[in-house]
């Protein structure tokens, strides 16, 4: 069991505004974002000591200090593969804050992924350069499998294939993430909600996924500000504790094309994360009111529910039915509209919604949070957080 | 479009090739010498021991080392610079002239098996003898509309240069001559020299083996040499045991459905959409990613057995597909 839970606490959150078209450089939606974040906190960039962010972050950690007037970073680091990171990031900044290694570490991602370079316009142009990761592609890319979604497509047939799980289930987790949208004046689409008929007309993308089955691309920043607990008491937020954070790579991990596995459609590095983090925190599925499921991909959702256990396997086709993970359902998730609603910050905003919920302060606010889950992109080596209030 | 352009062969057109022998039966130039094996298994990276060590292949119930079976086609080659010696007699060329006549100008090898059927061993003269099996009725495909044409060759070893010599192997070569489709919707201009290139493979030093296979016509799947683990997408250790050592085997190209995707949006120039994308169980027991540009996405399902066929995409590279296995089509 890690020494880790409860020593810390996510402090601050700040963003940018969420669009298709920032109509600036990245690295200003970065520096915004950080300083919002700080902001929030109550503190400086003066104060901040560590930086950790994402392998596939465009902004140099020096960049981002020199912009903002940072002083002396005694820690640095990134976390690689994507969206499988944001619990990842927050778990580096914990155990460098928990270990004295830096004081006040700020986690950040920031791009335009829509005006800038899109993940959704494929990786076919990707270089033959002989690195084992061009050469992993190879298997892929010449074959026209080329992006996220269809990636995902193979993984979520065959899910659909051995739960029995229909378009009307994947409809279900959309429909959710738009009503939630729908009511975020932050959220793309805001007052934009959709029904189930919405879902299964819109085109295909990647048999058997639809275009209201894929997240967003988006322009955009958001930062977190880590600090001890015993700090954060003393700042102006309601600090969010980080009860638990983990990672995960199991052994038929890959990411995106975790094809090679006996049960292709079960996450077993999500599995791996969800039971630290259950262990962790010493707490289980029935101590969540309220989560943030990493929504790149409708059937990720349903597969991270089970690997979870708010429902059994195979079941979560049955669990989102009837509104059962909307406002008032038994697990309202996604509460910010999710990336299908919100924004596509590769998961960073789930975990500031996940802080919000712990604060009381989300426009789609769950009562009673006493603690919330936020998970990393599914289908990639991934990780997740337990975030609770204090006491 | 192509359908009225390039009408097809008539049966009766084609029915005389089939049975033809494609002129006099060759010989290899030398007889099997362990140093030309050697050579072949360094290139290859094949590392069985019963081609060069002859405990090892007494172990096995034979009196001698022999020569690999994937060899078969290589002793009676001509050489490089050499030409295989063109007859007058040979019926391909009459065949290719018809076809090409009836617009039929393109060619692509589709297929190659070789089946073993004994043993040849240093010392033995290798003949080779060619027939045309069949030539198909004109069908469309991905690439255009053309014929299938088959031959076989089939392969003697003597320790006599004028023996008889034993059976020992044969291999089924198909081509397609075809006219190729004009790409482009609305009878646009523009043919396949029009379209950007397919994203090629990064090729090195872990999964060379595989596109060197694939020139050859073959699915060549790593095997650890010392737990005999079987394993993709290649890796330069075996996860079972650790060894780095490992050999590849030819898989049988068969296999099924266990999950694909038909993709639509976005539309990469280099393909045709909807593009059916299969992962299929090999009957070996692992599982591969390929595309089916040939199916239709009607017709494909988890569960339908798949063979794998072969395109060439560049000079320099082939590339495997699967079709639906004949008789499994809905
Ligand atoms: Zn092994």
């Amino acid at each position: 069991m890690s020494m880790l839970s409860g020593k810390t606490a996510i402090a601050g959150i700040g963003a940018t505004e969420f669009s298709k078209d920032s109509g600036r450089s990245e690295l200003q939606l970065a520096a915004e974002s950080v300083l919002a974040a700080l902001n929030d906190a109550g503190l400086t960039p003066a104060d901040v000591d560590g930086l950790v962010t994402y392998t596939m972050e465009k902004n140099p950690e020096t960049e981002v200090a020199r912009a903002l007037g940072m002083g002396n970073i005694t820690y640095f680091g990134r976390v690689n593969f994507g969206g499988g990171a944001p619990g990842a990031v927050v778990l580096q900044a914990a155990m460098a804050v928990a270990t004295g290694v830096a004081d006040v570490v700020v986690c950040y991602r920031a791009f335009n992924e829509r005006s800038g370079r899109r993940f959704g316009a494929g990786v076919q142009d990707r270089g033959t350069e002989p690195s084992a990761e061009n050469a992993g592609y190879a298997w892929y890319t010449p074959h026209g499998i080329v992006t996220p979604a269809q990636w995902a497509a193979m993984t979520a047939r065959r899910y659909m294939h051995d739960s029995g799980a229909t378009t009307e289930a994947l409809g279900a987790v959309a429909v959710a993430a738009r009503r939630h949208a729908a009511t975020n004046p932050k959220a793309w689409f805001y007052e934009r909600p959709i029904t189930l008929a919405d879902h299964a007309e819109s085109r295909w993308i990647a048999e058997p996924l639809r275009l209201l089955d894929c997240c967003q691309e988006s322009d955009g920043g958001q930062a977190l500000v880590i600090v001890s607990a015993e700090r954060a008491r003393d700042l102006p937020q309601k600090p969010a504790i980080i009860k638990a954070a983990a990672q995960g790579i199991a052994a038929p991990t890959a990411m995106m094309t975790a094809y090679y596995g006996d049960d292709i459609g079960h996450l077993e590095e999500m599995t791996l994360v969800a039971d630290q983090l259950w262990a962790d925190a010493q707490l289980s599925p029935a101590d969540i009111p309220t989560a943030i499921i990493y929504d790149h991909f409708t059937p990720y959702v349903l597969m991270q529910l089970e690997s979870f256990g708010f429902c059994g396997r195979g079941e979560a086709k049955d669990f989102v039915r009837d509104g059962n993970v909307e406002l008032g359902g038994r697990l309202p998730i996604n509460t910010h509209g999710g990336q299908l609603g919100e924004a596509y910050i590769h998961g960073m905003n789930g975990v500031a919604e996940g802080v919000r919920q712990i604060r009381g302060t989300a426009v789609n606010q769950v009562a009673n949070v006493e603690n919330t889950v936020v998970t990393g992109g599914a289908g990639v080596p991934t990780s997740g957080l337990i975030l609770g209030a204090d006491g | 479009m192509s359908q009225d352009e390039h009408p097809g062969l008539t049966r009766e057109q084609l029915d005389p090739f089939a049975g033809k022998s494609c002129g006099p039966s060759r010989q290899s130039r030398d007889p099997i010498a362990p140093s030309d094996i050697r050579s072949w298994i360094d290139a290859i990276g094949d590392t069985n021991p019963i081609y060069v060590d002859d405990d090892a292949s007494m172990a096995t119930g034979r009196s001698s080392v022999i020569a690999p079976p994937a060899m078969l086609q290589v002793w009676s080659m001509a050489g490089l610079g050499g030409t295989s010696k063109s007859t007058t007699q040979d019926p391909r060329k009459e065949l290719f002239a018809l076809l090409d006549d009836a617009g039929f100008t393109s060619v692509v090898a589709t297929n190659c098996e070789q089946e073993y059927l004994g043993d040849a061993v240093p010392g033995d003269w290798i003949t080779t003898s060619e027939v045309i099996e069949s030539v198909s009725d004109v069908k469309d495909t991905g690439l255009g509309r053309g014929h299938f044409i088959t031959t076989v060759m089939s392969f003697t070893a003597s320790p006599d240069p004028l023996g008889d010599g034993e059976l020992i192997g044969r291999q089924r070569w198909r081509l397609f001559r075809f006219a190729p489709k004009n790409r482009g919707s609305g009878g646009q201009a523009g043919g396949d020299s029009d379209r950007p290139p397919r994203p090629r493979p990064a090729i090195n030093r872990d999964n060379a083996f595989f596109f060197e296979g694939t020139l050859a016509g073959e699915l060549r799947i790593q095997k650890c040499d010392s737990c005999g683990t079987l394993r993709h997408p290649p890796s330069p250790a075996c996860g079972a045991c650790q060894s780095f050592d490992w050999s590849t085997v030819a898989m049988s190209g068969r296999g099924t459905i266990h999950s694909f995707v038909v993709n639509h949006h976005p539309q990469v120039p280099a393909f045709d959409y909807p593009l059916v994308v299969a992962l299929v169980d090999l009957e070996e027991g692992v599982r591969f990613v390929a595309e089916m540009p040939d199916t239709d996405r009607e017709d494909v399902a988890i569960g339908l057995p798949v063979e794998v066929r072969y395109r060439k995409q560049e000079d320099d590279l082939v590339m495997p597909h699967f079709v639906l296995a004949e008789g499994s089509s809905q």
